[in-house]
């Protein structure tokens, strides 16, 4: 969406430009409207903290700021700099996050503010999520603004997206209890890298959560993502075990992570920790930011991991970033036939009801509610 | 390379660039301490007349000059734009770099031939300028000061190693020369910081480089070529150092060192620091930072084969107090 069509259609008259690229300086802004005080930290002595909000509870002195570059140690208090502060923001199909089975054929408002907890290699958002937050362009959109910009473009759900929601956790938290009050879904797109009790209140809160899932291995984490694989695999179990709709998806990068035994052990641990029904989409990677030296991946080594997970038992395996795949859409596990439909982020065919396959019965999990139905 | 840039002047901004890294580092690395008891007497402010002696005797040495405006006019030449990087995160104290310290470059700066208004002293935050005691507004003298969030930063990567960076604009479009100007003191993380970690404040990032105690990230950074190309002359502040507790200003573990620390070697200077500050931890009954887990060792990196930024082997090190 671009600035125009969001001040218009968001009725956001007063705001500043969205989609902001870091390039020059930002414009001065009044940074107090977006200061709000951390949620999850610990008070230590000499005015320190230590962040609790994800796995690497960075140790923070005064006037420094953790890793993510978005909260800030001020006279040991620790703050969020990005509360309400949005870079960027667009209306996408839900399919775009991805996500197969919530809602298909709806549209996402979907939104991010600057920062991030990890620093992948591969990151195709770099541009907001390794900047400061007064690095990039920003507008203010406090969470019943918001929930209403949702509402006035007939969007189904908020989307917190393309950066990390998790480091503005406090806005995801609040701007979803907004849109639950306006009857908007909210949906996170996350690396998982959360503690338990932020990732608790997260799911008090949002209706459906998909999970980034890097690679299987410890080793692409700490080498590529600058995060670690142990802590990702326990918030998605979390997930799962506390009923939030959940779905995977696995960027799939020639060389790093694309090796047979890599996809086998997914595919072995899904099942056991979550069962078949949770939907892993092996997504196509395009060099970027730090990795321009890779090529794209072929669409046969997608296949490939399809394949495999498909032996494995998984019952929906999608193919994510080739637009047209048969992949794309969802099969009945049961009767095998196509019960949505997609092209790219289009819906061509529904072919359920009630969360059942039309033509056999079977029960095909997902959050289905506000669906497109043709 | 820039779109437009011929195969020619590639290879002549690379000869450059090779020239003078090759240039910046003699074959001993010399590190000026110079120390006055009385720079800052107790319960007093920076003694301006002081320090600029303490400053002429240590760039005298440093360049082996018969004269502090002969030491100067080596630093840079009338007509080159010269950027004076300071740190000043640590806001009003002795934990930033002192403004009286740089007024005082500043004056030997203009005797040496460059102009007021080439010069330009800059940091990552206007804000955190105005708040160390900068006149970043209302100077008369046409001085610059200006923060990376005024001046902007690069649009594409500069990368070397670990690090992925945009570089603050100040560097690599005004400046054609810079002077580090950082404050030696205790870094929680990184265990010390003074040379090279000061560059930090010239990309847009530095929040993702204090892993694994900024090792190798520190030294990556000052790998950038136009880290490398332009930074000539380091003068670190040793007036009242901290030993604990930093990188924010702890009076309680603040003592008056008294000196400015001066050399050409970045990894020489920083290797000279440490050895200061583990010496008063040692004095303090502290434990050594090897013991707290958080030895600086980015500066052992800053000086293997893959860096040679500078070096951190002690009989390369003329270590000279004046």
């Amino acid at each position: 969406m671009d600035r125009r069509a969001f001040l218009k259609t968001a009725s956001l008259p007063c705001l500043a430009a969205c989609a902001a690229r870091n390039a020059a300086a930002a414009p001065a802004q009044n940074d107090a409207q977006f200061i709000v005080e951390a949620r999850f930290y610990e008070k230590q002595p000499y005015k320190k903290i230590k962040c609790k909000l994800c796995p690497r509870e960075c140790v923070i002195d005064d006037h420094e700021r953790g890793y993510c570059g978005v909260r800030e140690n001020r006279g040991g208090v620790y703050y969020t700099l990005v509360h309400s502060r949005l870079c960027t923001a667009h209306i996408d199909p839900i399919e775009k996050k991805p996500f197969f089975h919530f809602a298909p054929g709806t549209m996402a408002f979907s939104v991010a503010t600057a920062g991030c907890n990890v620093n992948c290699k591969m990151c195709q958002n770099w541009e907001i999520s390794q900047v400061r937050p007064e690095q990039v362009e920003s507008m203010y959109v406090p969470p019943k603004r918001l929930a209403q910009a949702a509402a006035d473009n007939h969007c189904f759900s908020i989307a917190y997206t393309y950066s990390e929601p998790v480091v503005f956790a406090e806005y995801v938290l609040d701007a979803a209890e907004a849109g639950r009050a306006a009857g908007i879904k909210s949906a996170v797109v996350t690396g998982g890298y959360i503690q338990d009790e932020p990732l608790r209140q997260l799911c008090k809160r949002v209706d459906a959560i998909k999970v980034d899932l890097k690679a299987f291995t410890e080793r692409f984490y700490k080498e590529v993502v600058n995060g670690e694989l142990k802590p990702v695999l326990n918030t998605i179990v979390a997930i799962h075990k506390l009923g939030i709709w959940n779905e995977i998806v696995y960027l799939v990068i020639p060389t790093l992570n694309d090796a047979d035994q890599e996809f086998k052990g997914l595919a072995r641990w899904v099942k056991t920790e979550l069962g078949p029904d949770v939907p892993v989409h092996f997504s196509q990677f395009h060099p970027e930011y730090l990795l321009k030296n890779l090529p794209i991946t072929p669409v046969a080594t997608l296949e490939r991991a399809k394949a495999i997970c498909d032996a494995e038992g998984l019952h929906y395996v999608y193919i994510g970033n080739v637009p047209g795949h048969p992949a794309e859409s969802t099969y009945c596990p049961k009767c095998r036939r196509v019960v949505v439909e997609r092209a790219g982020y289009a819906i061509r065919g529904m072919h359920l009801k009630q969360g059942k396959c039309q033509f056999c019965q079977q029960t095909i999990p997902g959050l289905w509610e506000g669906s497109l139905h043709l | 390379m820039r779109p437009g840039a011929s195969r020619r002047s590639l290879l002549r901004a690379c000869l450059a660039g090779a020239l003078s890294a090759r240039a910046a580092v003699p074959a001993k690395s010399k590190v000026v301490i110079a120390r006055d008891s009385m720079v800052r007497p107790p319960g007093s402010s920076l003694d301006s007349n002081r320090l600029l002696q303490l400053l002429d005797r240590a760039v005298r040495s440093v360049y082996d000059a018969d004269s502090p405006s002969a030491a100067w006019k080596k630093i840079a030449r009338p007509g080159e734009t010269v950027g004076l990087k300071v740190n000043c995160l640590a806001g009003r104290g002795s934990a930033s770099t002192s403004p009286v310290l740089v007024e005082a470059v500043c004056e030997r700066l203009q005797q040496a031939g460059i102009r007021a208004q080439d010069i330009v002293v800059w940091d990552r935050l206007t804000a955190d300028m105005e708040h160390a005691g900068y006149p970043v507004t209302g100077r008369k003298d046409r001085i610059r000061y200006l923060g990376n969030d005024s001046a902007g930063y690069e649009n594409d990567l500069a990368i070397f190693g670990s690090v992925g960076s945009l570089l603050s604009r100040t560097l690599t479009q005004i400046c054609d020369a810079v002077i580090n100007l950082p404050v030696l003191k205790d870094h929680g993380i990184v265990g010390v910081t003074m040379a090279l970690k000061n560059l930090f404040g010239a990309i847009h990032n530095p929040n993702k480089y204090h892993l694994n105690t900024g090792d190798p990230y520190v030294a990556d950074v000052y790998m950038l070529p136009p880290i490398r190309q332009k930074v000539r002359l380091t003068i670190g502040e040793a007036i009242t150092p901290q030993f604990e507790g930093g990188p924010s200003y702890m009076p309680q573990w603040a003592w008056p060192y008294n000196g400015v620390i001066v050399s050409r070697d970045p990894v020489a200077l920083d290797s000279v620091g440490w050895q200061i500050i583990e010496q008063k931890r040692a004095e303090q009954g502290l434990p050594t930072l090897r013991h707290e887990r958080r030895e600086p060792v980015y500066i052992a990196r800053a000086a293997d084969s893959s860096h040679r930024i500078g070096t951190n082997d002690p009989a390369a090190i003329d270590r000279v107090e004046v």
